[in-house]
């Protein structure tokens, strides 16, 4: 559905519907009243009969309706094509990750990707900024100005703030404006080589493997240096069995530190590479089923925060090459929402507890206005079926790339509709 | 003797991609038809037309002399037509991809292609884009199907049999698509496998693939019917695996001191090409007593004619048409 950025929407009340609020642990019948941009209402009151005059009814059908969704870890690639991607995933809000070809370490940088979204009236897009200029790990980028331009939130993208020194002076001085240090946790000398977790599947292979070491040893040390600087960390993609325990006990002992991780950490194993599959070449890769489960119980008793899609679109001819040589990456903002949703069906969250996950939760950890069914939040809806199957198809997800690591699988829960600023974005082909 | 398709001899698969998954069955097809030519090659007249008309092309993404050789020899023996292609006078060096090599080739309508490739799984992503059959020469760290096979009929012959030996496997196992394909096959027939190395050199969770791990070449070879030596690749020691070529020669180089432990008549093999004085004693590597070496280059070119002939009639792959 082409985007209506210029037509005022009036008041939409969506009725008859399952509410859910993970914000405010709302999970009830119920509706939710729009007056353009805002949500001006919301409850079991918000009814067809109660429904102000001249508002627009949209009945739900009983199905759920939840703020949209929040996705704090995307690669843009081609921007249209991705923020379409997004609200065909019931996503409304993302932060976008600084890469080699739009490094994010200028304020003309951040203000061009806010700029471009805004025009495209779809998913909103808010951007990191870059930790060290031309994220080469050395110099420290202008975290203040890019800051005060709109970055969210500090990270060098894929590549790890490897040197100490550097790390603990961006943690340092980001906590004088009290920046948020986001670290893709991997050692590279321990990563060089490997091109998928090290272990039986990659020896079989013949493929050169990570150590799942390579992730716990820079958490590990990113903590220390969280204690001597006050700064404020947050690990992205956590994978591995020990990176939770290791989290769950810094936790434990009071240190500010937050951290996601992304679905195919909690819902595929390294056996998805089966015989060389370069859509399951990810970064970090896919680790082993020990991981997987550990994964599962941290999101299960909170050590890991939010859940983010890790969304990298790459083209067909940088993934149909020998593994080895094929880029690392998987899209996800398609089916962030239904592979999430394992979780639930697999009983391990409550469907509240998942929405979190997803909505409040990466919001608050980015401080974004979205999240929330609250009055006065921005009319960023998603309605849709938890129930529903369909079976992943990567030719036919909505957007331009197609390295989906989810191809082929069956999955449950369909986007009925995406609602951003009162507007609605996206409605499934019948 | 009659031959190709006339006996019945059938070998189910379009491809010989990897030792990993075939049968002992499949196994003793492809080394009971590799014998028959292990006779025809000693005789004057070498040759029988059974791939009369069939193109056999060798695609070779990484240097190789013997191996390439060996599959040229096999094929002309076998009356089929052969080219070499190799890297360097392809166009790959230009730019184009594997794939789009692979359908540049099959739209000449080959019937075998034998491809080696300096990356693991690079063969078989050729493999699902031409129609035609696909051999594994080498890939990357993975496989090397047609040198375990031809090791085992190395070993049969002056055995009798697989079962039951006691087979080290010693040196660079990291990097080599030797010892995984050996140990496949090794393990597939009944043999009981030893990987004997330094810890730098052993792929991480190797004993799940069936075998015993030793540091020690003392300990490893004690009581081995069969020694199977690899080569250290130097060229793929940038990354401190080792110290020195002088201490991995010392604590792990092939050296009668250390061959003592193995059986009296325990065979000594090496895949070739030799590093002597590296990995390998040369008097022992030249011991006509107990090193088979020279005699697995001479199974290489039978094994290549029975895998060439089993795959190119084929009925999946145009069969004896």
């Amino acid at each position: 559905m082409a985007p209506r950025n210029d037509v005022s929407q009036g008041q939409v009340a969506y009725v008859n519907a399952r509410l859910l609020d993970p914000a405010a642990g709302l999970d009830t019948a119920g509706g939710v009243l729009t007056d353009g941009e805002a949500i001006t209402d919301v409850g079991p009151g918000v009814t067809k009969k109660k429904a102000p005059k001249g508002a627009r009814i949209v009945d739900c059908h009983g199905k759920c309706l939840s703020p949209g969704l929040v996705d704090i870890r995307v690669e843009l690639g081609d921007l249209a094509a991705t923020v379409e991607a997004a609200v065909s995933g019931g996503v409304t809000s993302m932060v976008c990750l600084p890469t080699p070809e739009l490094v994010i370490d200028d304020m003309s940088e951040v203000e061009f990707v806010a700029r471009r979204a805004r025009k495209l009236g779809l998913a909103k897009v808010y951007p990191y900024g870059a930790v060290t200029k031309g994220l080469e790990g050395k110099e420290l980028a202008e975290m203040g100005l890019l800051a005060e331009a709109g970055a969210v939130a500090f990270t060098d993208g894929e590549r790890a703030v490897a040197d100490a020194q550097t790390m603990r002076r961006a943690m340092s001085y980001a906590s004088t404006f009290g920046l948020m240090i986001v670290q893709h946790p991997e050692e590279p000398s321990l990563a060089a080589d490997g091109v998928m977790n090290a272990g039986e599947t990659a020896t079989r292979l013949g493929l050169f493997g990570i150590p799942k070491e390579a992730e716990v040893i820079m958490v590990e040390r990113d903590l220390r240096l969280a204690s001597l600087t006050g700064g404020r960390l947050h690990i992205a993609h956590v994978s591995t069995a020990e990176t939770v325990d290791t989290l769950r006990r810094a936790k434990a002992d009071g240190l500010n530190v937050t951290c996601d991780t992304a679905p195919p950490y909690f819902a595929l194993n390294e056996t998805a590479i089966g015989d060389y599959r370069t859509f399951a070449k990810l970064s970090p890769p896919l680790r082993a089923e020990q991981d997987r489960q550990a994964v599962v119980e941290g999101l299960a008793d909170g050590t890991i925060d939010a859940i983010a899609s890790d969304h990298t679109p790459r083209d067909e001819e940088s993934k149909r090459l020998p593994f080895a040589q094929a880029a690392p990456g998987g899209i996800g903002l398609n089916t962030l929402l239904a592979v999430s949703l394992e979780l639930y069906h697999n009983g391990h969250l409550s469907l509240l507890e998942v929405l979190k996950l997803v909505t409040s939760a990466p919001a608050g950890l980015m401080g974004l206005p979205a999240g929330s069914l609250k009055e006065g939040a921005p009319a960023d809806l998603v309605l849709f079926d938890p129930d529903e199957g369909w079976k992943v198809d990567a030719d036919k997800l909505v957007g331009k790339a197609q390295n989906s690591p989810f191809d082929g699988r069956p999955v449950q829960g369909r986007v009925l509709r995406t609602v951003i600023d009162g507007r609605p974005v996206f409605e499934p082909d019948a | 003797m009659a031959k190709g398709g006339k006996d019945n001899v059938h070998f189910p698969h379009r491809h010989l991609l990897g030792i990993e998954g075939l049968s002992p069955e499949e196994i003793s097809i492809l080394l009971d038809r590799s014998e028959t030519y292990v006779n025809q090659n000693r005789r004057a007249d070498k040759t029988t037309p059974l791939l009369h008309g069939r193109t056999i092309i060798n695609l070779f993404f990484e240097d190789s002399t013997r191996t390439r050789t060996s599959f040229e020899l096999a094929g002309k023996r076998l009356g089929g037509d052969l080219i070499n292609m190799s890297v360097a006078t392809s166009s790959v060096k230009k730019g184009e991809t594997l794939i789009d090599t692979a359908m540049t080739l099959n739209a000449m309508h080959p019937d075998v292609l034998v491809v080696r490739h300096p990356h693991s799984g690079a063969v078989k992503l050729l493999s699902e884009k031409v129609n035609c059959a696909v051999i594994n020469g080498g890939d990357g760290s993975h496989e090397h199907p047609t040198q375990a096979l031809l090791d085992a009929l190395t070993i049969r012959r002056r055995r009798g049999g697989l079962s039951g030996l006691q087979v080290a496997i010693c040196g660079d196992i990291l990097h080599s698509r030797v010892a995984r394909s050996n140990i496949h096959l090794l393990n597939t027939m009944g043999a009981r496998v030893r990987l004997i190395a330094p810890k730098t050199l052993i792929p991480p969770e190797v004993e799940r693939l069936g075998v015993e791990i030793f540091h020690d070449m003392n300990e490893g070879l004690r009581d081995c019917d069969i020694v199977m030596m690899l080569r250290l690749q130097r060229e793929r020691m940038h990354g401190n695996f080792l110290p020195s070529i002088r201490e991995y020669f010392h604590f792990f180089g092939l050296d009668y001191e250390k061959l003592s432990n193995a059986k009296e008549d325990a065979l000594i093999m090496h895949p070739g090409p030799m590093n002597r004085g590296v990995e390998i004693d040369t008097d022992v590597a030249d011991d006509v007593g107990r090193s088979v070496i020279r005699e697995q280059v001479e199974m290489g070119v039978a094994v290549r004619m029975a895998v060439l002939e089993l795959l190119a009639l084929n009925p999946d792959n145009g069969g004896n048409a």
